[in-house]
């Protein structure tokens, strides 16, 4: 069934206007000259040269590219742990929790992950800023990244491992020389996935954040608050065109490493 | 022997790490988050000190329990109308991704295997993009003579501009269209597995392609339906950006009624209590997601 019928094609085009429309008209108004959403005003990157000269807008965007570096390093690390652990370690004390534990925040509501950290960080009567926030994301993506590495320790042939011990390796460089040369995709694809959770949140940081750590979702959300302007589709289209490289490159790239690996 | 002692020691390192990230940083809250919403707002008010009894003392932790803000979301209509109005908001949602996305999802499958991997990038792409900008789009299309109305007007229709920001209809399209690569997701893995063969000897048999459909292909889809239904329902019931930037005054969803306790009434032991109680109506989802997980695991 390599043939598509017209119903299906149908649903392909229906499927993927609705994807893809609103982020493409919110592209082309970013170039538009005029102010107002509704006129055409010609063609004009006037917005973006506004937009470099809006110093919080880029404080904030600054601010959230370190915050997602270290938060998804971390968050990675904590996850292909946790991977490991799962997929390595058979039964352990308090495996059940700790599957529990791993898994609850990918599905706990935003808002709550958001106020039970803040009122872990009031108990503990920490500053707020950037470390607390730091710590709210990366504990939050640890479940993502380690279902990432998880899904590739599955599809693993574990002979390797066990001739590299047999060869005298120690389970350490043995992790370093074999398993983590075989699983790199995953690391990177969940370390991206972690990146972009944490450039994308917004409710997380508003609870965990203190002044002065003023992450780019929470700029873009109040300027949203005050409503369209042809400013913020500039800003919008410029993590647009950075997300869509990004990808498009990481799968091209995993596409490759299948072909040379088939 | 000493190999095995590092073994041994490097295993139980892995298991910690994690472990006691997560104990500190999601179990503990967790906890604090239940004993706040147990708390007085008088006592728990910021900055509040959590104050750990030891066990001996239980039971007189137990008579201390102040269930003062559970009986409020009972009592007070704002507050179980908004948990019900959520349920109700992520339903439809969940219904209508499912419309847009098993289509999707089904003739994605049904793709030539070289196109797959293209078609799964482009449903995966905006998923990578910011929510916000997501939710921002929308706001420029349905806003009072925004694209919507422009694009309507353009061609010919006359009349009153539609207002739909603002309105349960913006919600659910700017919640439908923010969830569907979560339905679209589960969906594409169960149905690109499945056995082509199997509509084959069912249209062999005299099955027309609508009743091979609704006897083969549909509950053979089954588990991807309930884990992509799980995961739009479950977050969209706890949502807050798009009830609050589509949304008007009169769709409050649960998200918004705890951001507002807490950022505008700061009243942290009745946000506390929200919270709790939002927890309670996901258990059921939660149990479906993880049987059809399961399930999945089983088959595999």
């Amino acid at each position: 069934m390599s043939r598509l019928g017209p119903g299906l094609i149908l649903a392909l085009i229906v499927g993927f206007a609705f994807l893809y429309l609103p982020i493409l008209t919110l592209i082309a108004y970013s170039f538009n000259a005029s102010r107002l959403v509704t006129v055409w005003g010609g063609f004009s990157t006037h917005w973006y040269g506004a937009l470099m000269q809006n110093q919080p807008l880029l404080d904030a965007a600054w601010l959230s590219i370190r915050l997602g570096f270290v938060s998804a390093t971390l968050a990675t690390i904590l996850g292909t742990l946790a991977a490991l652990a799962l997929a390595r370690h058979g039964r352990f004390v308090g495996r059940t929790l700790f599957s529990g534990m791993v898994l609850a925040p990918l599905v706990m509501p935003e808002v709550v992950t958001g106020l039970s950290l803040l009122l872990l960080f009031v108990a503990a009567d920490v500053e707020r800023g950037f470390w607390t926030v730091t710590i709210a994301h990366a504990t939050f993506s640890l479940g993502f990244a380690c279902i990432v590495v998880q899904s590739r320790l599955a599809g693993f042939d574990r002979s390797l491992e066990e001739a590299a011990q047999d060869l005298g390796a120690t389970p350490f460089v043995t992790f370093w020389t074999v398993t983590l040369p075989l699983i790199w995709p995953a690391v990177a694809a969940a370390w991206m996935l972690a990146f972009t959770l944490s450039l994308d949140d917004l409710v997380i940081a508003s609870f965990t954040t203190g002044p002065g750590a003023t992450t780019l979702p929470m700029r873009l959300y109040s300027a949203v608050k005050l409503g369209v302007s042809p400013e913020i589709n500039a800003a919008c289209t410029i993590m647009i065109g950075a997300v869509a490289v990004v990808v498009i490159a990481a799968s091209l790239l995993l596409k490759r490493e299948q072909l040379a690996g088939s | 022997m000493s190999a095995v002692a590092s073994l041994q020691r490097l295993r139980r390192l892995v298991i910690a790490v994690p472990y006691l990230w997560l104990a500190l940083f999601f179990l503990a809250p967790f906890v604090i988050v239940l004993r706040m919403a147990f708390s007085q707002a008088a006592t728990a008010l910021p900055p509040y000190a959590p104050h750990w009894e030891g066990l001996a003392q239980l039971g007189d932790f137990l008579s201390q329990l102040d269930i003062a803000n559970f009986s409020l979301l009972g009592d007070d209509p704002l507050y179980w109308q908004s948990y019900l109005y959520s349920l109700r908001i992520a339903a439809l949602t969940t219904i209508f991704a499912l419309a847009i996305g098993y289509p999707l999802a089904y003739a994605m499958a049904s793709a030539p295997p070289r196109w797959r991997g293209t078609l799964l990038v482009f449903v995966i792409l905006p998923f990578w993009t910011s929510f916000l900008i997501r939710v921002y789009a929308w706001i420029g299309i349905l806003r009072p003579e925004g694209l919507l109305d422009a694009t309507l007007s353009f061609l010919g229709f006359e009349g009153e501009p539609l207002r739909l920001l603002n309105t349960e209809t913006a919600v659910l399209l700017g919640m439908v269209y923010s969830y569907l690569p979560f339905m679209v997701l589960p969906l594409f893995a169960t149905l690109e597995k499945l056995d082509r063969g199997l509509l084959e000897a069912a249209a062999d048999l005299g099955a027309t392609p609508v009743t091979a459909f609704l006897t083969v292909t549909l509950p053979l889809s089954l588990p991807g339906i309930l884990a992509g239904s799980a995961l739009v329902f479950i977050p969209a019931v706890g949502e807050f950006v798009i009830p609050d930037l589509l949304g008007g005054p009169d769709t409050v969803m649960i998200g918004k009624v705890l951001w507002s306790e807490f950022f505008s009434n700061r009243d942290w032991p009745l946000a506390s209590a929200v919270a709790v109680v939002l927890l309670v109506v996901l258990v059921l989802p939660l149990v479906l997601l993880q049987r059809a997980r399961l399930q999945r695991e089983m088959a595999a």
